[in-house]
């Protein structure tokens, strides 16, 4: 069993927390898992993407070949797409549907839902919209990880386990907030 | 015993701290940051009270890991790979002197130039100094190999250098460690001139040096991170250098079918070299970085007894990073790929924060200059670069930390007058100082602008070595009281900013210009730090 993930966002839109709770939530069942991020330059507001590679087995390549990503889960509805050559056959995309606009040529948002719902197996969310209706605004990105929950490879638990370990340095109020936002982002997918 | 999750720069750390480090000593440059940044926050550091503080630069960071190793001690410098550049001078000399502690010198290399200004390859660099030089492919090599370094740097008094790319520095995995050693204790070199490079010793110590080449040889021959793969199908070797080998192992998960010869500690093993070579019908070398093994194997007159492919006849591009995608194309496998990137998807190229002092030092600049005309501002290494770039397009240069205030200097010295330069404080204490002494000395026409963020900005907010200091640098270099000035980089501050840019500007001579607002992300962080 093994799961690749293209985490995509602009630098700051915290999709390296992300990584890190999948991350921790690998361990927690015993995985092998590489991650591989993007620092410097490209943090300044630039597009950001993080490899992420969950297995049973010893993994070799810190990158995920073209056409192999079983999921690519986006925090900006445009980077989802930039990734696509990554994805594999009835691989699924999973995106924020909130563009961040700091481009003067950014395409019209109905452009990019086209594009979307051109896929085999995609999710369009309002990350933010229900990050505040479950009284998390802050925990958008851990939305769009429950969201996309379903297509990890790893049990609920071990996401949750995973929030967990990352927030609990920030108190159990932070821990509660964003375990609500996984809930939340899981449900709606379920639901769809 | 322990597993921890690490990045490959922080396994770097964590085996230096490990293997008994009693210091570090870096500058802040992407993709080598983190090595350092791991040892100031470890637990360990603090209890052993072990060295991790900044320099001001690469090369006072090497100078000073030497002189920890002169006095018996472990030390660990790290830098990224143009910053071996500024580090040169003492790090070939090193290989003169030799060590008394253990000395690793980490290089993280950034081919594909993420943050960089050019993809060079440092393990020229420790070919030239005939140093050697472990590659580690992943996490746990990177852990384990900064206790082999130590331990070969003792074992033939040289520096050793650990070499990582991008990919390595920055990618997370499990990594097992290993019981911690102890601190070496202070100890003064056997031979009092051992470190005397008058030209009678240095020529003893150059011998010294070349007659331990073949020993570095026997090491790489017999070490456990250079592997002679066998394989049946001899139609094709392949040599595999440091992360490049997960790629291999990547495309072949049933098994690798030809013999691989994975290389990870050089001076490259040339009996495996040749036992590769002799058994198989052609070679393949793949090296993340520039040719260097495929270039001796072929040789001058490119005569080689066998096939050679690589990065020089295309099977792989002659630039950039590896991937496995490109691996897969040069061995002739099929590769896969997902669906296309819509043509409307638009490039999201870094820019300054919304907010950033810069910007306003920029829209003050570029207003001032609109009577003198452009094409006369020379920048540097930061943030601030990104002023190049739409809508500011305010600056002409960007080669190297320090080169904006000297290149100023010659191009007025050429009759551009006056010349501009722009300059981060962090940039401006690594190398800026220097050069701004030779403006004074020949009180040269030109505005130099320091764009004081307070800290180390692009590299995520490091102690910068200015912070306090600038302008008594200044003064003291010889810069009068009448053309420092200080100005803030704010909006409602852009009329007088403006004004101020204009007379020094007007300024038949060297003036400095201190604009100062601390960087938006690390004022973000104090303000929650004061908070809680």
């Amino acid at each position: 069993m093994k799961t690749d993930i293209i985490l995509a966002g602009v630098g700051g839109q915290g999709i390296l927390t992300i990584a890190a709770a999948i991350g921790f939530a690998s361990l927690h069942e015993n995985k092998y898992v590489k991650q591989s991020e993007v620092h410097g330059m490209s943090q300044r507001g630039g597009e950001v993407q993080s490899h992420l590679r969950i297995s049973d087995k010893p993994i070799a390549s810190d990158l995920i070949p073209l056409g192999n990503a079983d999921l690519i889960l986006s925090v900006e509805p445009m980077e989802a797409l930039r990734y696509l050559p990554y994805l594999t056959e009835n691989g699924w995309v999973v995106a924020n549907s909130v563009p961040f606009e700091n481009i003067p040529d950014y395409p019209s948002i109905e452009r990019i839902k086209k594009e979307f719902d051109t896929l085999t197996n995609s999710i369009w969310i309002d990350a933010e919209e229900l990050a505040k209706s479950c009284h998390s605004p802050k925990s958008s990105n851990i939305v769009m990880l429950g969201a996309a929950s379903e297509y990890i490879g790893l049990g609920f638990d071990s996401l949750k386990a995973g929030i967990e370990q990352v927030f609990s340095r920030k108190g159990k109020n932070v821990v509660d907030d964003n375990i609500r936002a996984l809930e939340a982002g899981r449900q709606f997918s379920l639901k769809l | 015993m322990q597993q921890l999750v690490l990045l490959g720069a922080e396994a770097i750390a964590q085996g230096a701290l490990d293997a008994g480090i009693s210091g570090v000593y870096a500058y802040p440059g992407t993709p080598s940051t983190e090595i350092t940044e791991f040892i100031q926050r470890s637990r360990i550091s603090t209890e052993r009270g072990i060295h991790s503080q900044w320099s001001s630069n690469e090369k006072t960071a090497m100078e000073s890991a030497l002189g920890m190793s002169y006095a018996g001690k472990r030390a660990l410098v790290c830098m990224k790979h143009v910053g071996l550049n500024v580090a040169a001078d003492g790090f070939m000399n090193s290989s003169i002197t030799g060590t008394g502690g253990g000395l690793i010198v980490a290089v993280a290399d950034d081919p594909s130039m993420h943050s960089s200004q050019n993809e060079q390859d440092s393990r020229y660099y420790a070919d030239f100094a005939l140093l050697p030089v472990f590659e580690p492919s992943n996490q746990q090599e990177a852990y384990d190999m900064a206790f082999a370094a130590f331990e070969m740097s003792e074992k033939f008094h040289l520096p050793v250098m650990i070499r990582i790319t991008t990919r390595l520095a920055h990618s997370r995995a499990s990594v097992v460690t290993r019981k911690s050693v102890d601190q070496n204790s202070l100890k003064l070199p056997e031979d009092p001139r051992q470190f005397v490079l008058l030209p009678a010793l240095a020529r003893k110590r150059y011998k010294r040096l070349l007659s331990l080449q073949p020993e570095l040889m026997l090491a790489s021959e017999n070490s456990v991170f250079n592997n002679l793969g066998s394989g049946t199908d001899h139609s094709l070797g392949i040599i595999a250098c440091g992360i490049a080998y997960n790629y291999v192992l990547e495309n072949f998960p049933a098994g690798i079918p030809f013999p691989v010869l994975k290389i990870s500690q050089y001076p490259a093993p040339v009996e495996k070299v040749r036992e590769l070579s002799e058994t198989c019908k052609s070679i393949l070398v793949l090296e993340e970085g520039y040719p260097l093994i495929e270039n001796s194997l072929r040789g001058m007159l490119n005569n080689s007894a066998i096939p050679v492919h690589g990065r020089l006849d295309g099977a792989i591009p002659r630039d950039g990073e590896l991937s496995p995608d490109i691996v897969a194309k040069a061995l002739g496998l099929e590769t896969k790929t997902g669906p296309d990137v819509p043509a409307f998807i638009a490039s999201r190229p870094p820019s300054l924060c919304k907010g950033c002092g810069h910007i306003d030092t920029y829209n003050a600049l570029i207003e001032a200059l609109k009577p003198i005309g452009g094409g006369r501002t020379f920048s540097d290494i930061g943030c601030y670069t990104l002023g190049a770039l739409a809508p500011f397009e305010a600056i002409n240069s960007c080669v190297d930390m320090g080169a904006s205030i000297t290149m100023a200097k010659g191009a007025a010295d050429a009759g551009l007058i006056p010349s501009v330069a722009v300059i981060g404080d962090s940039t401006f204490t690594h190398s800026g100082m220097t050069g701004l002494l030779d403006a004074v000395n020949e009180n040269s026409p030109i505005t130099v602008i320091i764009s004081d963020n307070e800290t180390t900005g692009m590299t995520g907010g490091q102690t910068s070595s200015a912070v306090g200091r600038l302008e008594s640098i200044c003064l003291g270099l010889g810069v009068s009281n009448e053309h420092l000035r200080l100005i803030t980089p704010l909006k409602k501050n852009h009329e007088v900013n403006v004004a101020v840019i204009s007379e020094e500007l007007n300024y038949n001579g060297i003036s400095v210009i201190i604009s100062r607002r601390e960087c938006i992300q690390t004022a973000v962080k104090h303000k929650k730090v004061s908070k809680s």
